[in-house]
């Protein structure tokens, strides 16, 4: 049997709230009906499942889609061993046995016939049939499917089915509030408010930008980087350039104009 | 007029050694004297009164010998007295030559621009490129056995120290050198050129300046408004080239931003007399003395502070001020709206500090000047810069104020003109009232004119009256396309001419589209065999994709490997299958042809014309690569100088090849010239937008380039060798063929190794389009 305990997160993720969206996913966890969370990197979407399977004392599997991810990685296959085949539960299945949260970590990632698979378990059926296995496996009572996803940098290949969007229930995230940000920045790193106030400035100049020239703004998670660097003795202005500029952008005109407005706000 | 006696003796010699009858002369005589007695040594003077005496027996009239007179002094001061030798070298070579008219202007600017140059080795190379220019554009007109004078020289003497201001010496040389050689042989154009009436002369210049150019950084400036300031706009440039006598200053209106077109980097504390050294040490707070703003910094500043203006500024009824007060008012809001600035970036105030001049204390006199700007400017600084160090009372107390007021918030400019007007009041002088105004270290160059700051209740005679909107008559309307301007390579300067091609874009005639049909009928059994080579090039090349878990067949190698593993007890690989996709095809096709006069020829070897040969395969190519089902589009072009090239479509990529097309091709005729960069370079303009992962672009073309007004055969062959280059750049793969038998000589110049020549132009045909599945395949 497995072990779920090792699931578990056991210590309390920092997570600051910007709207009601906890309360708005207990409910959802109550009806045990299937969650989305989009919005751009590093604005704390996987924070905040972590958060939730933490403050719902779940066990929580993550799992990072790529494209070269099949079916079998989600669901199971055998393995050959020396003396026969033995099956292997993949994540979703250990999942929906144990009755864990499943975050799909980036779904857009993994190849379009992968996500297939996780539609008998975002209905009223939840059950998992493993063909290979000849089981058809029901849900944990406890099992929830959670997935994630970054419309920012859509392209055709990149977006979700139709029939896959109509099964979740959405939560929206985007970069916070300039104060609620300096607060999580200054909460996160232990940086004073004034400087973090400053890293979220130039992280707004950069969220302007977005659409010109950059795909996405600087996220609340390079800044905290920035406030990181500049807590261990790291001139403000190198900080920022190594973890706020420098990642996001090779466009020379734009990598200029961020370095002016930190030589502007770091006076 | 009767030889004048002068009182001292000395000044009797001197009159004496000049040896000059010129009444002129000898009004200016004493002070020029004086002058150069101040500056000249004792061999000096002599050597100056020497070759004044020369210059005045030319024979050239007074005009030389006055402006020698009158600016040698100050070209010795700037570069030494031991540079006249070379300088009356040069007069002499001008003499000689017919161009003994230019020695005026010559000797007229030389002050000037020996203040620019500075040392006397830069003065020989302008003396050298003087006479370079010279020699060169001197010359004998055809038929005709005397030489002309050189048609530019004394325009260009004129503009010397003009030019100078905006560009280096090595800059001049190349405005130059591009002059010389364009329009060596037109002296209407030459003329035109060199006293900057020409647009190309003022393009050329404008690329060889020194400092920012505003279009350089555009795109920079505009993520720095968007990115810092949420705000953006129209940024305009206006020329700060040719108004000497106003300098404009940046304001924004309904239409955008206006800018200078260029910046130069300043240096900390220039703007302030170095002989005063050691007062403007920048501070803690602004940049360190010596530092170099760059350009771009400059235009931040600019739209900073236009940034302030739209934010928070509201404008003022301006009626029942002074121009006085207003001008108060506007220091004042200027300096509220910067400290905002400021306080949205704090490292904003470096930048305005550096930029923001620091006048002295007691530079000015108010007994003898209005200081009014000078007070206000020393205000201005102290508003910013809180270790301004100014002891003034008033001035102080006003600081203070200020910044009470500021202290509250944003406060308006409502409340902040009631300070200026009260500042206004309170530091009254009688002398504000002179005209002389003392402007040295006044002008804060980063503000914009304040034309938003005022509105006037009364229309009179302010400014607004010349802004009447006139009413705009009817234009005829436009026929066609209008051009699009392409540059074009010089290959003896290494350098683009500017927009210096017109492309005219129209659709081409329509013929009968069956005639096309024909052709293909005529081809029919050429057709077929093409067929089977199509279809041998339709994508149907699978792609096996190896590694797979599960696939549509088992890869027998990976298969044969897991099962040793597995007999051996490791642990298998299970990813034993493979499968396979199709590879799109996906080319998009530009096949641009050369429809110049000579294709009206007969072929060698053939009794069809070049025209019918290209036609026929074109036709047949049309088809092939229809049947293939790549986009691909057509275009003739042909050229009658420069200023018209015609680029003409035959078909475009969202046509279908059906009877519309056809019938443009059947319409096919030949006339003019060859300008193929051109053509190259906006047929491009259409390949380079499409989506397509392969960018072919076939030249069909049966002669070099050439043009009626290009008298050196390599420049277009040049000109099209770098169009060649571009299209590499922008991944486009040229390929040409050409009809030409002779064309080795020059093809394989322009397009590398990416051309055929196809001798027997009658199998042409059948050729071309085996080409393109061969180039394609």
């Amino acid at each position: 049997m497995i072990d779920k305990d090792q699931y578990k997160v056991y210590q309390e993720p920092f997570y600051q709230q910007q709207r009601n969206e906890v309360a708005l996913y207990e409910a959802a966890y109550r009806n045990r009906l299937p969650v989305m969370v989009k919005g751009p990197t590093g604005c704390g979407k996987s924070r905040f499942v972590e958060y939730m399977a933490w403050k719902l004392n779940k066990p929580l599997i993550t799992v990072a889609c790529n494209e070269d991810m099949t079916a079998s990685d989600l669901v199971g296959r055998y393995l050959l061993e020396a003396n026969g085949t033995r099956w292997l539960d993949g994540p979703l299945t250990t999942a929906a046995r144990i009755g864990a949260i499943c975050y799909l970590d980036e779904i857009v990632e993994a190849r379009q016939d992968t996500t297939v698979v996780i539609h008998p378990l975002t209905d009223h059926r939840r059950t998992l049939p493993l063909d290979k296995k000849g089981e058809l496996l029901h849900a944990h009572p406890d099992f929830q499917l959670v997935i994630s996803y970054n419309p920012g940098y859509q392209s055709l290949m990149k977006d979700l089915k139709q029939s896959t969007k109509q099964r979740f229930t959405a939560f929206d995230f985007d970069y916070p509030e300039a104060a609620l940000e300096t607060q999580i920045v200054a909460k996160e790193t232990g940086m004073d408010a004034a400087v973090a106030a400053k890293l979220v400035k130039i992280g707004g100049v950069a969220r302007n930008l977005k659409g010109h020239g950059l795909d996405e703004g600087i996220s609340t998670r390079l800044l905290v980087y920035a406030a990181t660097l500049i807590k261990d003795g790291v001139a403000p202005r190198d900080a920022c350039r190594m973890a706020m500029v420098r990642p996001i952008t090779d466009d020379a005109d734009i990598r200029d104009t961020l370095d002016h407005a930190i030589d502007a706000t770091f006076a | 007029m009767t030889e004048t006696e002068y009182q001292h003796p000395l000044m009797a010699a001197y009159w004496k050694q000049l040896d000059t009858r010129f009444p002129q002369v000898e009004e200016v005589f004493e002070d020029c004297m004086a002058e150069a007695l101040a500056v000249l040594t004792r061999e000096g003077l002599d050597a100056y009164l020497e070759a004044a005496r020369v210059i005045g027996k030319l024979g050239r009239g007074v005009e030389p010998m006055l402006a020698f007179m009158e600016e040698w002094p100050s070209t010795a001061k700037a570069v030494g007295e031991s540079a006249l030798p070379a300088v009356m070298a040069l007069i002499q070579r001008m003499q000689k030559s017919p161009n003994g008219r230019a020695i005026a202007p010559f000797l007229q600017t030389l002050a000037p621009v020996a203040r620019r140059l500075q040392s006397q080795e830069q003065l020989q190379l302008y003396l050298d490129m003087t006479l370079d220019f010279m020699e060169r554009t001197t010359g004998s007109i055809h038929g005709h056995h005397t030489t002309f004078p050189s048609p530019g020289l004394p325009d260009f003497l004129a503009q010397a120290p003009n030019l100078l201001n905006q560009l280096t010496l090595a800059g001049l040389k190349n405005w130059v050198e591009y002059g010389i050689r364009n329009y060596g042989t037109h002296p209407e154009r030459q003329k035109d050129y060199f006293s900057l009436q020409s647009a190309d002369s003022r393009a050329v210049l404008q690329r060889e300046r020194h400092g920012t150019l505003l279009v350089d950084v555009e795109r920079k400036l505009d993520l720095y408004l968007r990115g810092l300031w949420q705000d953006g706009d129209h940024l305009v440039p206006y020329s700060t080239a040719f108004d000497e006598l106003r300098k404009p200053i940046p304001y924004y209106d309904k239409l955008g931003i206006r800018l200078p077109d260029v910046y130069d980097d300043v240096t900390v504390g220039c703007a302030v007399r170095t002989d005063q050294a050691g007062v403007n040490q920048g501070g803690a707070h602004g940049a360190p003395y010596g530092e170099r703003i760059p350009g771009i910094d400059r235009y931040r500043a600019v739209l900073a502070h236009i940034v302030g203006h739209r934010r928070w500024s509201e404008a003022q009824v301006a009626d029942n001020w002074s121009p006085f007060q207003r001008m108060a008012v506007e220091f004042f809001e200027d300096c509220r709206i910067e400290t905002l600035l400021i306080r949205e970036y704090p490292g904003l105030r470096r930048l305005f500090l550096a930029l923001h001049p620091k006048p002295l204390a007691d530079a000015c006199d108010p007994e003898t000047a209005s200081c009014l700007r000078h007070r206000m400017a020393m205000l201005s600084r102290a508003l910013l810069d809180p270790d301004h160090g100014y002891t003034d009372a008033d001035l102080n107390d006003f600081v203070a104020r200020f910044h009470a007021v500021m202290a509250g918030g944003e406060s308006s400019t409502g409340e902040i003109a009631a300070l200026a007007l009260s500042y206004v009041a309170k530091t009254r002088r009688q002398s504000d009232q002179f005209a002389k105004v003392h402007f040295a270290d006044t002008v804060v160059d980063y503000r914009d004119d304040n034309r938003q700051l005022w509105k006037f209740i009364e229309a009179g005679d302010e400014e607004e009256a010349f802004d009447e909107t006139r009413k705009i008559e009817p234009d005829q309307e436009i026929q066609g396309l209008p051009p699009r301007h392409y540059p074009e390579w010089d290959y003896s300067s290494q350098t683009y001419r500017p927009d210096w091609v017109s492309v005219y874009e129209a659709l081409h005639p329509s013929g009968n589209a069956a005639d096309i049909d024909r052709l293909l009928a005529k081809h029919g059994a050429l057709a077929k065999r093409l067929k089977k080579m199509l279809d041998l090039l339709k994508p149907q090349d699978k792609v096996r994709i190896r590694y797979q878990e599960e696939g549509s067949e088992l890869d027998l190698d990976v298969a044969i490997r897991s099962l040793i593993d597995f007999k051996g007890g490791a642990t298998p690989d299970p990813r034993i299958n493979m499968s396979h996709t199709t590879a799109g095809r996906d080319i998009a096709v530009m096949l641009l042809l050369d429809l110049s006069e000579s294709l009206n020829e007969k072929a060698a070897g053939s009794d069809q014309t070049i025209l019918e040969l290209s036609q026929e395969a074109v036709s047949l190519l049309a088809w092939a690569i229809d049947q293939l089902g790549d986009p691909f589009a057509l275009a003739g072009f042909h050229s009658n100088t420069r200023h018209d090239v015609r680029y003409l479509p035959i078909k475009g990529y969202g046509e279908h090849w059906g009877d519309d097309a056809k019938a443009r091709l059947a319409a096919m005729a030949a006339g003019y010239s060859t300008r193929m960069g051109a053509a190259m370079r906006h047929a491009a303009h259409y390949l380079g937008a499409r989506p397509a992962d392969k960018k072919l672009m076939l030249i069909l073309t049966d002669g070099m380039p050439s043009d009626v007004d290009a008298h050196d055969e390599r420049l277009l062959i040049e000109d099209a060798r770098q169009a060649v280059r571009e299209l590499d750049q922008q991944g486009i793969f040229p390929y040409c063929i050409s009809l030409d038998p002779k064309a080795d000589e020059y093809v394989g110049d322009i397009f590398g190794r990416q051309y055929t020549v196809i001798d027997r132009i009658e199998r042409l045909p059948e050729r071309l389009p085996q080409l393109f599945m061969a180039l394609t395949k």
